[in-house]
């Protein structure tokens, strides 16, 4: 038993890799996903051009042991997800 | 804001009936992390879709002739500093609930988070568990 939030889709709740058309990819739990966007809760978000650590790795690091909850709330808008990966199928 | 205690009891107990021991203050955890041997800590949750696979899971992965030592558990957004404590002895690892994290001789050697859970059985949980406990038990 426990605490469960219908209508708000199949993804809800779970931790899930959203990669973009650019340089950055998001882990977050995800809340809903929306014709506008995708939100996630409890987020973090890397960017390649700003670090030496590739998409992959840090995709790979967070799929070990977790992603750090750095962002309460972020909406990564639609036309910008190349694709949206459960972290738990990574 | 921590749920309210009698909706969350039940979850206490599908894990306290097991005869693993609640940590419920900081004094609790570091008593507890002070024994010898390998410990299991769980991070109990509220959390429908993930512990709701978990507790069960736990349940199972008990039942395997290696397991740890010493078996406690801290009530994430229930006991606040008892989490917050257990979480300091593994603080590089990014905080989830639920999760699990065995020790051994003062280092953590497998950690479950909360995203290797979500969408899973407690079967395929609780295969997770044993395997930790298998190598680092036995």
């Amino acid at each position: 038993m426990g605490t469960f939030h219908h209508g708000k889709g199949d993804l809800h709740g779970i931790t899930i890799v959203v990669d973009t058309t650019g340089s950055q990819v998001a882990i977050g739990r995800c809340d809903t996903v929306t014709p506008e966007g995708v939100i996630l809760l409890d987020a973090d978000v890397h960017d390649a051009d700003e670090s030496d650590v590739t998409k992959e790795a840090w995709i790979q690091k967070a799929a070990m042991m977790g992603h750090w909850a750095r962002h309460p709330r972020i909406v990564v808008p639609t036309d910008q997800v190349a694709s949206i990966t459960k972290l738990g199928d990574v | 804001m921590p749920y309210d205690p009698v909706l969350v009891q039940p979850m206490r107990e599908e894990v306290t009936r097991l005869g693993i021991e609640e940590l419920v203050d900081e004094a609790g955890v570091d008593q507890f992390m002070s024994r010898s041997g390998t410990k299991l800590v769980f991070i109990n949750s509220v959390c429908g879709c993930a512990a709701g696979q978990a507790r069960p899971a736990l349940t199972i992965a008990l039942q395997n002739e290696a397991k740890p030592d010493h078996v406690g558990t801290v009530f994430a957004g229930q006991d606040l500093e008892a989490t917050a404590k257990a979480r300091s002895y593994f603080a590089d690892v990014p905080p989830s609930s639920p999760s699990a994290a065995l020790i051994k001789d003062g280092e953590i050697v497998w950690f479950l988070p909360r995203h290797k859970i979500e969408s899973r059985d407690a079967q395929t949980i609780a295969f997770d568990m044993v395997g930790a406990f298998d190598q680092h038990c036995a």
